[in-house]
């Protein structure tokens, strides 16, 4: 064990999954979602989870966060804490968008005077410095998730999640986020786990794709991404290495025709 | 590097245009006193309309006048009615039962609500029973309700509370049980557990359901207060019930009727602050 924790300390390990198994319901009818998942994310490594429907990434997500239990394997975050962010924005309507990115501050017991002063600062983040007293629902669905970045930020975690979280904003608004992640990624040295099944956004965004198989999720790939930063998501070499990942994920695709 | 320092000016443009194009121009709010007269018109108009067909029904001569008057003369009736204290004293006794009713029927039924939502065995036993409850109707009550608390006020105040309660609750229960998902979501990621998770998330979360619980329950205790009224006659206690039951024993039919209009405004003006709460509330989380 003191040897394992050498090697994390050296190489920084900050999440390590080790032949992680994830099953619901028991017996006959028991779906294997995950099936000896194993793999390692660094501190301030940018990690895409990439995999078609049924790959079970949102469900590995899940388990990193532990909003659910692991059914076999191990998985260690250590004592560190994870943020997340979802698909929607899921900001809360009854409190102002700087109340809302002011709660999990709130919930840690930061004084009042220091919470709005930390909200501010986070809103100026994601360039929102004028709207810290609308409402959510004033907002367009781009800046509403840039407010969810914002919460996920003032929870102060060392890993933060994210769950498709450009998945449902149109072309132009993704492309500015990717823009803004990577600033903020940079600027504030984030560890980011980030699940998506489109690849040009995984190629355009991490340090490292990792491909998963479809039921039951495996990890079939693991990809470096080299290109240097800032990227754009129609530069060629981000193209070109998009075509390749998506070959691989097309035969994975194909293994479960009839 | 000039390069370099345009960069981030370019991008932080870029966004800010975006949202603007995005927030688009919201259209001018029209004038006030326009906003006001388009509600209100129709409303007038139905007035207007129940007023004539009562006017033609009186004057058909289906009733006697002295059964059936006619507007003219129980707006005659009601005007001077509305300008004696006595008048007013029944108002304000009336809504004291009626709002001191329903403030226990909110405490009663919010403690019931947070239970049964909370503790799932206490669901199973009486989640169906409330919602049975609810479809009681309250003048069914009020037999018991005499035997056990003889004529008086607490004989009324408990049809009042059982009649309301039920309502209160399952909005409350509704709105814990329908705190959408993700938001559950994000408050475990944030550490919400325990009482924590219910002051910032479930119990703001389930607002809205809750007061339109109370908006149904307020209904339920308004019905059930005029049921009582008419139908316990505290001795000393003159309400608005009371002095409808005088006018029927005197046959004045005109006194009668200006007590339904009484009634039905107090109930307007009230079921509108409702509106108006509800109304504020739906503003503010943008769910118009």
């Amino acid at each position: 064990m003191t040897v394992v924790e050498e090697r994390d300390l050296r190489t920084d390990v900050v999440v390590r999954l080790d032949a992680v198994a994830k099953r619901y319901g028991t017996g006959a009818g028991a779906l294997l979602a995950l099936d000896r998942v194993s793999m390692t994310v660094r501190k301030g490594e940018f990690v895409c989870l990439l995999g078609a429907s049924g790959c079970g990434k949102s469900t590995l997500l899940s388990l990193i966060a532990g909003l659910d239990e692991i059914s076999g394997g191990t998985l260690d975050i250590g004592d560190r804490r994870v943020s997340m962010m979802f698909q929607e924005a899921a900001l809360f309507p009854w409190l102002s968008v700087a109340g809302n990115v002011e709660l999990p501050m709130r919930l840690r017991g930061v004084g009042r005077s220091e919470r709005r002063r930390r909200a501010d600062e986070l809103l100026d983040t994601v360039r929102l410095g004028g709207f810290a007293d609308k409402r959510p629902h004033e907002l367009s669905g781009g800046m509403r998730q840039r407010v969810a970045l914002a919460r996920a930020l003032a929870q102060d975690a060392d890993i933060l999640l994210m769950d498709e979280p450009f998945g449902a904003l149109d072309a132009m608004t993704r492309d500015i986020l990717h823009d803004e992640l990577e600033r903020i990624w940079r600027e504030r040295d984030l560890t980011v786990v980030f699940v998506t099944h489109n690849v040009r956004e995984a190629v355009r965004l991490g340090d490292r794709v990792i491909l998963l198989s479809s039921r039951p999720g495996r990890v079939i790939e693991d990809y470096p991404v080299a290109h240097p930063r800032p990227r754009r998501i129609d530069s060629p070499e981000v193209s070109g290495q998009a075509a390749e990942i998506t070959d691989r994920l097309r035969e994975e695709v194909a293994r479960h025709a009839g | 590097m000039p390069a370099d320092v345009k960069v981030p000016d370019a991008a932080a443009d870029r966004v800010t245009g975006l949202d603007s194009l995005e927030l688009g121009g919201s259209g001018g709010t029209s004038q006030l006193g326009r906003r006001v007269w388009r509600s209100t018109w129709p409303k007038l108009l139905a007035i207007a309309i129940a007023l004539l067909v009562w006017q033609l029904v009186a004057v058909s001569g289906w009733k006697p006048s002295w059964v059936l008057p006619g507007p003219g003369p129980v707006f005659h009736d009601l005007g001077d009615l509305v300008t004696t204290a006595d008048f007013w004293d029944g108002v304000r006794l009336t809504l004291i039962r009626a709002v001191s009713g329903f403030a226990l029927a909110v405490l009663i039924g919010t403690v019931i609500g947070a239970a049964v939502a909370s503790f799932a065995p206490l669901r199973a036993a009486i989640g169906s029973l409330i919602t049975g409850l609810q479809t009681m109707p309250s003048i069914m009550w009020f037999p018991l309700a005499i035997l056990l608390f003889q004529l008086g006020e607490k004989a009324i105040l408990f049809v009042v509370v059982i009649g309301a309660a039920p309502s209160v609750a399952n909005g409350l229960i509704s709105g814990i049980d329908y705190v959408p998902r993700t938001w559950l979501r994000v408050g475990q990621v944030m550490g919400m557990r325990g009482i924590a998770k219910y002051r910032y998330l479930v119990l703001p979360a389930s607002l809205p359901s809750f007061v339109s619980g109370l908006k149904q329950g307020w209904a339920f205790a308004w019905r059930s207060l005029m049921a009582g009224e008419l139908l316990v006659i505290v001795p000393g206690a003159v309400s608005i019930g009371v002095r409808m039951q005088n006018a029927r024993d005197l046959s004045d039919s005109g006194l009668v009727i200006s007590y339904i209009i009484v009634v039905l405004v107090l109930g307007i003006v009230i079921d509108m602050l409702f509106k108006a709460a509800d109304g504020a509330l739906r503003k503010r989380w943008g769910l118009t």
